[in-house]
């Protein structure tokens, strides 16, 4: 066990757990940040996709210890009331099915917006395509990057 | 209007007061702790009045409807809701909407399965909102003392116009509330809906985008470890004995022990289907630390030997009896056995005139084969569920397709009378079948009873995916006979599959052509299967429609005209009698396909077409699918999907489920597949077993629903079926290679 000083979400936290502890069971477990999700474990899925330093890491394979002073965002902290832009456009395109997938694939798509606000459609299927949706949601997603793309 | 009586479902509005249980209380406080905004709390009434057990009226007027069914991604938890709105009267936003639990006393059919959420809850939905509503103009009609004749309603306001009065629903909703339930209500017509027919976005929506903790997995009691099971590593296996000394020292570790899952449940039902039964489980503090531990366990398995089980079907009333065969199976084995198979008679299932000779006289006969793996549901939320059981209680919570079947099997696992079972709906991440079979709620229970604290029980995607009730492994071999003026006059099709045969007899083309063959054949195994959304259709449609392709190609004839002709045949002078399909609404969506896609219009060069039309789940789809070649690979360009699906509630979320089924057919008819090697999975997690990613998505869907005024039936199995046929008829088309075993092209260039 170590003590882990974390910037989550601009806020500083504290926690003491094993340093192999990936962030994604640091963040549901000890934090209660639950929107991050498990999907498989072995950073295939994209379902647990976080921020650090603005950008996207799939958490499930990093470890605690390997965050240091990096600032990490989750779903929860992306903006204050659910009106950052790719989350409207989410919204707006009335994304999700199941859902499940859904934080993952925005923490994805933000991260993109920020690095190359006005992405081809090549470079988006590049920057998504470690993030599954088992509905099928692919086409509204893409369309959602536009329209979010188009409001930055 | 129509006027209808309120007997039908009438145990639907007996007064809420009546449900001592409390059917209206939702879930547990963390759940319903989104951090409401202080705008929201503003707009909360301060008093609700229970109309009946769909729906509550606030003294603001805001309505609080129950949604009933299961959400696990089909949207049923913002439609089933608006039908209840709808007739309620009431303005959409004045709606607040949440996740009713498993009440079997005010809701029916609290089930995810079969796309027949919306078609058996149409008229138990849109009787809840229009008794309300009556309820609510009587109460009006009262206070003004006029005639309930005279009393009108428009989006939530109650209106008597010959005294020019108007008040809220809210204002009388006390009163309302305290009325006897009407014997006759009025329901809106077709051309009245003002909520059904439009696009609605999905309540859950904000929360979603906001990752709010909505899923089973989300959940957190005070008190609450974490629970993971270690099952056999192979079918065909069970535990022999384990060492568990190291795992236990390890941090975090609470206990380790074994449980046996259905230990004296006497009458299983069919969801109860359970690959195994003994496991090893550990209890921990944190998901992490158990995970440590779980993989520090030491076990021996040993072979099973063949049993007999036997499980209720859906009614209730018949037994499925299953011989369960010893042995660790191969999927290499399984091929040669499907092919050996298939090339004997089987079992007939239909025959309709003389096929025999039909054949013998044939010009010309067309034989093809055609297999499919077994492929795992895959749900991006792994199983899990939460259970809190005491002595006299179990509170069970979390994502389960049939609430009902399993709060049965717990209570007489645990060993607790029905009514000490509470069980909560969390929404889904995801459904396809799997949570058709809950042996994971029962054995979050019989944990929970053992270490006496709440847990939740959490399995990895390894244990998900090899814990399978898997598709079937399937098989159809089919034979065509064609005279010499290259009509179809003999049609024979032998399907079977390990452990299920995917045969549906009565489905088209019987009926249509005049010597018919069906036969149908199966073959045990230790491996689980169960329904994977479309069950049976999600094979056999697919290769029915590449076979006819065939056939049509063979005979020299169009194949959307090919298949309207054996339409029209069934049409006018239908072979048999018990054919489950309507040959005008099946041929409606082609002919509509083909006014869209422009078919035989078109001539873009590169660009290649495939069709394809099936009937299954009581909707019908057709699909013409446009296949491109990029860097030697086939790219899906376009996909136009047609759907007879009745009255469409919800168009956006409606026009969603069809782009998913349609990205989920040639996802799997492309890359699906599970191979088994000494009775383990050989793909266990992403890295090896493939979905469809973004890349390989189609790069366009476009829908169409037929406009007609029909009962409206489901959407979340129809969409997926039918194209899988269209992809393997475009790929001939782009390639000159006809595909005929599943997966199309995993890991495989298929040109060049």
């Amino acid at each position: 066990m170590a003590t882990f000083n974390l910037t989550i979400n601009g806020e500083s936290r504290q926690v003491d757990v094993d340093p192999s502890t990936p962030m994604l069971w640091v963040l549901r477990d000890h934090f209660k940040l639950v929107g991050t999700k498990f999907g498989c474990g072995i950073a295939q899925c994209g379902a647990c996709t976080i921020h650090i330093s603005d950008v996207a890491v799939r958490s499930c394979q990093l470890p605690v210890s390997a965050v240091g002073e990096q600032e990490i965002t989750t779903i929860e902290g992306l903006s204050e009331n659910g009106d950052h832009p790719v989350q409207k456009a989410w919204l707006e395109q009335d994304v999700p099915q199941c859902g499940y997938c859904q934080a993952g694939q925005i923490m994805s798509a933000s991260a993109l917006l920020k690095a190359n606000p006005n992405p081809s459609d090549e470079e988006i299927d590049q920057a998504m395509d470690g993030n599954i949706c088992r509905c099928g949601t692919y086409l509204r997603i893409k369309k959602a990057i536009k329209t979010a793309s188009s409001t930055i | 209007m129509t006027l209808i009586k309120t007997s039908y479902g009438r145990r639907s509005f007996l007064k809420t007061s009546a449900l001592a249980s409390g059917g209206l209380v939702v879930g547990f406080s963390w759940l319903a702790s989104c951090n409401p905004s202080t705008k929201d709390v503003a707009k909360m009434p301060k008093e609700w009045f229970e109309i009946n057990g769909y729906l509550k009226i606030g003294d603001n007027g805001l309505a609080t409807i129950m949604s009933p069914n299961p959400e696990i991604g089909q949207n049923v938890k913002t439609s089933m809701p608006m039908i209840v709105a709808e007739e309620l009267d009431i303005d959409w936003d004045h709606v607040i909407v949440e996740q009713a639990p498993l009440n079997t006393a005010i809701f029916t059919r609290q089930l995810a399965g079969g796309s027949e959420s919306i078609m058996h809850g149409w008229d138990g939905l849109r009787m809840a909102g229009a008794t309300a509503r009556e309820m609510l103009k009587q109460a009006a009609a009262q206070q003004w003392e006029v005639p309930i004749s005279e009393v009108t309603t428009d989006r939530g306001i109650i209106s008597h116009k010959a005294t020019n009065r108007t008040m809220g629903y809210g204002e009388v909703a006390s009163l309302a509330a305290s009325l006897p339930v009407p014997k006759e209500v009025e329901l809106k017509s077709y051309d009245e809906f003002k909520i059904i027919g439009n696009s609605t976005r999905n309540v859950d929506g904000l929360k979603l985008v906001t990752g709010k903790p909505l899923f089973g997995i989300d959940q957190y009691q005070e008190g609450m470890l974490i629970a993971m099971i270690v099952a056999p590593p192979a079918f065909g296996l069970k535990l022999k004995s384990y060492d568990d000394a190291k795992a236990r020292s390890m941090p975090g570790v609470k206990d380790i022990f074994t449980i046996n899952t259905y230990e004296s449940v006497k009458g299983k039902s069919m969801f109860d289907v359970d690959a195994f039964p003994e496991l090893i489980v550990v209890v921990g503090n944190t998901t992490w630390e158990v995970m440590q531990a779980k993989k520090a366990i030491e076990a021996q398995w040993e072979p099973f030997e063949d049993y007999q089980e036997n499980f209720t079907g859906f009614s209730g009333q018949n037994i499925i009896s299953q011989n369960v065969p010893a042995g660790r199976e191969n999927s290499e084995d399984h091929y040669k056995i499907m092919e050996a198979m298939s090339l004997k008679a089987s079992k007939i299932a239909r025959k309709d005139g003389d096929p025999e000779t039909a054949f013998k006289d044939a010009a010309k006969i067309i034989e093809r084969s055609y297999t499919a793996p077994f492929l795992s549901h895959s749900t991006m939320e792994p199983m899990n569920f939460f259970a809190d059981v005491t002595s006299d209680k179990a509170i069970l919570s979390g994502p389960v397709q049939t609430p009902e079947f399993m709060e049965k099997s717990a209570a007489e696992r645990l060993g607790l009378p029905l009514h000490k079972v509470e069980l909560n709906m969390t929404r889904q991440g995801g459904g396809f079948g799997r949570r058709l079979y809950g042996h994971f709620v029962v054995e979050a229970g019989v944990i929970s009873q053992k270490t006496k604290s709440p847990i939740k029980l959490i399995y990895t995607r390894e244990d998900d995916m090899t814990f399978g009730t898997y598709r079937p492994a399937y098989h159809a071999r089919y034979r065509a006979a064609l005279d010499k003026d290259n009509n179809l006059v003999g049609f024979h099709v032998r399907a079977g599959g390990i452990p299920e045969s995917p045969l549906f007899a009565n489905r088209f083309p019987a009926g249509a052509v005049d010597n018919y063959l069906a036969e149908t054949w199966d073959v045990p195994s230790n491996i689980t299967v169960g329904a994977f959304r479309a069950p049976r259709s999600n094979f056999i449609a697919g290769v029915e429609q590449a076979f006819l392709d065939e056939v049509a190609e063979e005979a020299g004839k169009d194949p959307i005209d090919f298949r309207l002709e054996l339409f029209e045949r069934a049409k006018n002078n239908p072979v048999g009698e018990s054919n489950d399909y309507d040959p005008n609404r099946y041929a409606g969506v082609l002919e509509l396909a083909r006014e869209k896609s422009g078919w035989g219009r078109e001539s873009t060069e590169g660009v290649y077409r495939g069709v394809s039309a099936y009937y299954c789940h009581n909707s019908y789809v057709a699909n013409i699918l446009d296949m491109v070649i990029e860097n030697d690979q086939p790219v899906v360009k376009k996909v136009y999907a047609i759907v007879d699906c009745g009255i469409v509630v919800n168009p956006i979320a409606a026009i969603n489920m069809v782009e998913g089924g349609t990205v989920d057919g040639i996802g799997n008819a492309m890359y699906g597949g599970l191979v088994f090697k000494d009775g383990a999975p050989i793909q266990n997690n992403f890295d090896r077993y493939r979905l469809i990613r973004h890349k390989e998505s189609p790069k366009e869907i476009e829908v169409h629903f037929v406009d007609n005024s029909e009962h409206p039936t489901g959407l979340g199995e129809p969409p997926f079926p039918p194209v899988m046929g269209a992809l393997a008829n475009a790929l001939y088309k782009a390639t000159g290679q006809r595909h005929y075993d599943q997966p199309f092209i995993t890991n495989k260039k298929v040109i060049g």
